[in-house]
């Protein structure tokens, strides 16, 4: 039986090129419009941050680079502001930094083994192992701050890495993750390796670990990003400026916005926002592929 | 699920998980138990003795016009951010969905404020909005608008919700871009060649099809509003003015951290984690649902 021809009126090609035309440059207008929106407030911090402070205490807004930015970094690099934190802008650094690579590492080691026992294994209480690791996903420190608190507090955990670090180490969305891939790992795989006679560590170390190479990229991009920027729970642990970390340090500065040097405030900003951002950028690929992937 | 080859033993495995279960253990399960219980003592003032009072702290808080002022601004906040992040995330992706030059481009320019801290995206609208010192706050004042958020409770609340929306934006960017590319291009040329104008085509073929990532979005934005914007508020109005910009997370904090009330803030923990629950439970239906979809 033959096939009924739509009655498709045939499109004009010229007018439905000029359409195409016309769609593209609206197109890259609004995309464009979002990109500048999006990075107009950093332009404004990085331009502010080469002026000096009295500059940006009267207000002038500056939109192209003044000429203090040397010494302006090399001031909160070395000494932060001069009215309030005082704590030197290296040392935060280092702090953030710390805390950020610890709770990556942290989170990511203990998953990966917590997702290899309850994937390779069968023992008894395995499910409600896997349980109470999930269970942790609806507990997040924010609904539980003063209890949290006190117990750190009473573990004598006060203003050190290790309060500041252990408790945000567990993660259920890690193990999930590990968890999922391992089931995909093939059963001849296992198989083999038994054969050969490997044991089970000798198979994690061999055959899962660098399986599991790019799943661990994405998690560092995710969780360093997540590590850098705690805010609540520093603010909660830390009061002495030995293990104060940049992104309260900024927020102190501030203050209650007396005298503040905001010059001085743009460029510790700036020197915040660029690890984490470089991560995300320099570790693009990883990043999406794992953020997509570990939330689904 | 389960895998049909395994190993054998059982020390291994418990050794394996020690470390986890340890801090789950000892920083979540116990923290959470004690907000529960505590939730049912009152301390006297000068927390010497304390006594079992069963509901009474769940009672005077919802009997509290200051906590029913909070919950009002946290659906306020959360609502809004939700609805400005995804809708701007959603327009962006579908232009750079599009076949376009630079698209990769563009999506690196959009997704670097994903790694912004809440307290930074905070800072940097303080250089936008403030009255004497920021780009906006200073034309809007020279155009003749009263503008001071820090007086004005409306002004304020507006500050918090773009702060939030902007850094929510890059997060919800990328799902709805992976959401676009994974619809069947044969879909999208069937409809084409049914002679749907790209508008109308987007509406009723594109978007029922994203459907799934815009619940999960929609659940993944309230979470964040709710939970993840204590930096934001505390960097840029500390709650004020006059509490209106106080949300949940804000208000148990003071109570629980700077106003040393132990009860009334372990009942507002008990109330957050139920709120939690509930997101996570309707996020994970949802998705077991979409299996089967």
């Amino acid at each position: 039986m033959p096939q009924a021809v739509p009655a498709i009126a045939a499109p004009d090609p010229a007018a439905s090129e000029a359409r195409r035309a016309r769609a593209d440059w609206i197109t890259h207008g609004i995309l464009v419009l979002g990109v500048v929106l999006f990075a107009l407030p950093v332009w404004l911090v990085l331009v502010g941050s080469t002026h000096d402070a009295a500059t940006i205490g009267r207000g002038e807004v500056p939109l192209l680079p003044g000429g203090h930015a040397a010494e302006t970094y090399a001031a909160v690099w070395t000494q932060g502001d001069t009215r309030r934190a005082q704590v030197a802008v290296s040392t935060m650094m280092f702090n953030s930094a710390v805390m950020a690579l610890l709770i990556t590492i942290g989170k990511i080691a203990i998953s990966i083994v917590s997702a290899y026992a309850v994937a390779f294994f069968s023992f008894p209480g395995r499910m409600l192992c896997f349980w109470a690791i999930f269970v942790t996903l609806m507990l997040p420190v924010e609904v539980r701050i003063f209890p949290t608190f006190q117990v750190v507090s009473d573990l004598g955990l006060v203003n050190t890495y290790t309060g500041l670090i252990v408790p945000l180490i567990a993660s259920a969305t890690a193990t999930l993750l590990f968890r999922q891939f391992f089931l995909t790992i093939p059963d001849e795989l296992v198989e083999a390796a038994k054969m050969d006679g490997a044991g089970p560590m000798r198979f994690f170390k061999d055959v899962v670990l660098p399986l599991s190479a790019t799943n661990m990229a994405a998690l560092f991009v995710i969780l360093f990003v997540y590590g850098w920027n705690q805010y609540l729970w520093p603010l909660l642990i830390t009061t002495s400026a030995d293990v104060e970390t940049i992104v309260i340090g900024i927020v102190k500065m501030i203050g209650a916005e007396a005298d503040t040097e905001w010059n001085r405030v743009m460029a510790t900003t700036v020197l915040a926002l660029l690890p984490p951002v470089a991560v995300v950028i320099l570790m693009q690929r990883w990043f999406v592929k794992g953020l997509v992937e570990t939330e689904k | 699920m389960r895998r049909k080859v395994i190993f054998p033993g059982t020390a291994l495995p418990y050794l394996l998980l020690a470390p986890q279960l340890a801090i789950t253990a000892v920083f979540f399960f116990w923290p959470a138990g004690e907000a529960v219980w505590y939730s049912f003592l009152r301390q006297d003032a000068f927390g010497i003795s304390t006594q079992f009072v069963g509901l009474e702290n769940f009672q005077d808080l919802f009997a509290d016009p200051l906590y029913l002022q909070v919950v009002r601004n946290t659906l306020v906040f959360s609502v809004s951010v939700t609805a400005i992040a995804m809708s701007v995330a959603l327009l962006l992706a579908v232009l750079a969905d599009r076949h376009i030059r630079g698209r990769e481009t563009y999506r690196t320019l959009l997704i670097w404020p994903y790694a912004v801290a809440p307290a930074v995206a905070a800072v940097l609208y303080i250089f936008l909005f403030h009255p004497n010192i920021g780009l906006f706050g200073r034309a809007l004042n020279g155009m003749g608008v009263a503008w001071d958020y820090r007086l004005n409770g409306d002004q304020a609340m507006l500050v918090v919700v773009l702060a939030a929306a902007w850094k929510q934006v890059s997060y919800n960017f990328l799902f709805f871009l992976a959401g676009l590319q994974s619809i069947p291009r044969s879909v999208l040329e069937a409809a084409a060649i049914d002679g749907a104008r790209p508008v109308r085509r987007f509406w009723t073929v594109v978007f029922p099809l994203l459907s799934p990532t815009t619940f999960f979005l929609l659940v993944i934005n309230l979470t964040y509003a709710f939970f993840d914007t204590f930096g934001i508020i505390d960097a840029l109005t500390k709650g004020g003015p006059a509490n209106a910009t106080q949300t949940l997370i804000y208000r148990a904090y003071i109570d629980g951290r700077v106003n040393l009330d132990l009860g009334s803030s372990s009942a507002q923990s008990v109330v957050l984690m139920v709120a939690v629950m509930v997101l996570t439970l309707f996020q994970f239906r949802f998705i077991e649902r979409k299996v089967h979809y």
